[in-house]
């Protein structure tokens, strides 16, 4: 298969792109100074894109390469990834399903925490030297346990959350698209009342023209000033400005971000807030889960290509 | 305030019981001096005196039946014998080890702590300390705020910016199963962690595995969590041996106190990659905190407030005014002190 090309995306993990290029003619495309260029000297040789949350494949690369039979995506989202068009072109689409949901539960119920006991500002006040110097000051640190939890798309993820929160005997409440049967949650028909009734909201769908500033003023204002917002889904699910301009004006009580509207930029608006805790876009981000994300990418590459059943198909 | 006092008010103040005070609160810097009140007892506050305590004691306490331990201040030998009419040590923290237990039990003192009241507080900070640890939250902040730039990652060093471990599927060891123990067991199993323990006995109605002394079970654990009082025992239990029973990979949680582990050994074996990490709420000598640990991005550090939440501020004051308020009625009180595993 050494001279099958394969387009990566963008740099994603170091171990991936090792194998990939062990495997396959690889290309990586934040190498290339002309895109344009590249992409029609290559258009033939092309069968593959690597993709992930950051840079995936849109219409316009799809078009340019007529050769194109798969998108890999090193991420569970697809929303990088022009979906019509590749079923339009049968190109094959594979993500990395369940190999993360964990880490990315995890994730939110420590973001939760975070903001609530306000960990960061904490574990700052001791290295500052600041608690030597006097009592420590008690800033509002609020209980976790028993809060209610709202959860936005009760999938794997959003299902992982709820679990993980009733052990903290958190009351859970969730919006869908659709209500699921035989469910313990309470179910709200609409995201402005499920902020109305919960202390924590939680992002956990997809990313989808729908869903694109699913969290708006309405639904901050909702939330309210003692609520916490957290966002382990993508940038785009939160009308930024907004978010923004709520914090610092104390109309939101907190917020947990892995993910913003324009990776890597994040509003420093945000950085002298200590109710806001900001990472990097790791939701999956443990050494462990991205190897195992980069085995199922690889996985299904290698599947493809020898024309066996995909791991994991989207389409 | 006295001054508006009518003859006959001042009065009845002066025959309800009292209730010594060495230290004042926290509690009354955050929500005022009469937080703790009640129409059935005052306060004897010990500080606002300018004599020197032992004086101050003779002087004033001698029929004080009763004593309100907070911010740790010490109950000695020594005080009780300069206050013969206790019959009560109440204290505001669960841990015990600043309260002289034998010579209460000597004098027949009832010990009562605030029982059970954060053991959830406790827990979910023991959690979260784990959680920040591995998933590098405080140090993901810190970097993206700009604060601190994490220190280079060297090719494959996990600890590059925001990678971390994964929780699910680590083992967790849980250093004395009590009611905060319990709670974190509770907790991390929903995070598909396996649990063991090591407690003073073991745990009939429990079924996570129990090992009988603490290096075997940190030999057997990824995540050690500290959860026990302190006790001459437990002084110290956390040394050169379990950590290095507990390897490379494996992470340590203090929410207990400090002197349970060697603060010493635990710094070493940080600084050269003996052990992967801490998470560390009590250090031996607060608020002094080894300087090598500031340094670290494997250690997540908090200052001693793994109960400072709004909401158990509110239910203790409230459990030690009602606890305070049954004494002094010869009725029950709500708690007394338990000997937890």
């Amino acid at each position: 298969m050494e001279s099958i090309g394969v387009l990566m995306a963008c740099p994603m993990n170091t171990y991936l792109e090792q194998e990939l290029e062990r495997r396959f003619n690889l290309f990586k495309f934040w190498t290339v100074s002309d895109k344009t260029q590249f992409l029609k000297a290559q258009q033939n040789n092309i069968r593959a894109v690597v993709g992930n949350a950051t840079a995936g494949a849109d219409a316009e690369l799809i078009d340019a390469l007529p050769k194109l039979e798969i998108v890999s995506s090193f991420s569970v989202g697809l929303d990088k990834v022009d979906m019509v068009k590749c079923k339009e072109k049968g190109v094959r689409v594979t993500n990395t399903p369940d190999v993360l949901t964990d880490d990315v539960a995890d994730l939110a119920i420590g973001l939760m925490l975070a903001v609530l006991r306000r960990l960061c500002e904490s574990d700052r006040y001791v290295r500052s030297g600041k608690w030597k110097k006097g009592d420590y000051k008690l800033t509002t640190k609020v209980r976790f346990t028993g809060k209610t939890v709202g959860i936005i798309g009760l999938g794997r993820i959003g299902m992982a959350v709820a679990k993980r929160a009733e052990a903290f005997s958190c009351p859970i409440n969730y919006y869908s698209r659709t209500e699921k049967p035989n469910l313990k949650y309470k179910y709200y028909p609409s995201v402005v009342e499920l902020a109305s009734n919960c202390h924590i909201l939680v992002v956990a769908c997809p990313l989808t023209e729908e869903t694109r500033h699913i969290i708006n003023r309405e639904v901050i204002d909702a939330l309210g000033p003692k609520g916490v917002l957290i966002n382990i889904g993508r940038g785009p699910h939160v009308d930024e400005r907004e978010l923004v301009s709520a914090l610092v004006e104390g109309r939101l009580g907190g917020a947990g971000l892995d993910v913003f509207e324009n990776e890597p930029h994040v509003p420093e608006e945000l950085f002298g807030l200590e109710n806001v805790v900001l990472m990097p876009h790791v939701g999956s981000g443990t050494v462990e889960t991205r190897k195992t994300m980069a085995d199922l990418v690889l996985g299904n590459l290698e599947a493809h290509f020898l024309n066996k059943p995909l791991l994991t198909p989207v389409v | 305030m006295e001054a508006y006092h009518g003859h006959g008010k001042e009065k009845e103040s002066q025959d309800l019981p009292r209730v010594l005070l060495f230290k004042p609160p926290p509690d009354f810097h955050l929500f005022g001096d009469e937080c703790f009140s009640s129409n059935k007892f005052k306060f004897l506050k010990a500080w606002e005196s300018p004599l020197p305590l032992d004086q101050f004691l003779k002087t004033h306490a001698q029929s004080v039946e009763a004593i309100l331990s907070s911010g740790g201040a010490p109950v000695t030998a020594e005080t009780l014998r300069l206050m013969p009419a206790v019959r009560l040590v109440m204290t505001t923290s669960a841990g015990l080890n600043h309260v002289d237990i034998a010579e209460c039990r000597r004098r027949g003192i009832t010990v009562a702590n605030a029982g059970n009241v954060f053991s959830e507080d406790v827990a979910d900070l023991a959690v979260g300390l784990l959680i920040d640890l591995l998933r590098n939250i405080s140090a993901s902040d810190r970097f993206v705020k700009q604060w601190l730039r994490p220190r280079q990652a060297a090719e494959g060093d996990c600890y590059s910016l925001g990678i971390g471990s994964k929780l699910g599927g680590k083992r967790v060891g849980i250093v004395g199963l009590g009611s905060i123990g319990s709670l974190v067991a509770k907790r991390l199993d929903a995070f598909g962690c396996s649990i063991s323990y090591n407690s003073r006995t073991k745990k009939p109605s429990v079924s996570y595995p129990f090992y009988s002394n603490v290096c075997e079970l940190a030999a057997n654990c990824d995540i050690l969590i500290i959860c026990c009082g302190l006790t001459a025992e437990t002084h110290h239990m956390i040394n050169k041996q379990v950590l290095s029973a507990l390897g490379k990979e494996g992470v340590v949680i203090n929410i207990g106190r400090g002197p349970i582990i060697d603060e010493q050994e635990l710094v070493r074996c940080l600084v050269q990659g003996e052990i992967k990490g801490a998470g560390l709420d009590v250090f031996e000598n607060e608020p002094d905190v080894p300087k090598e640990l500031l340094a670290l991005d494997n250690v997540v550090l908090s200052p001693h407030c793994a109960v400072f939440t709004w909401e158990t501020f509110k239910d203790r004051q409230k459990l030690v005014v009602e606890n305070l308020e049954a004494f002094f009625s010869n009725k029950p009180l709500l708690t007394k002190i338990v000997d937890n595993d």
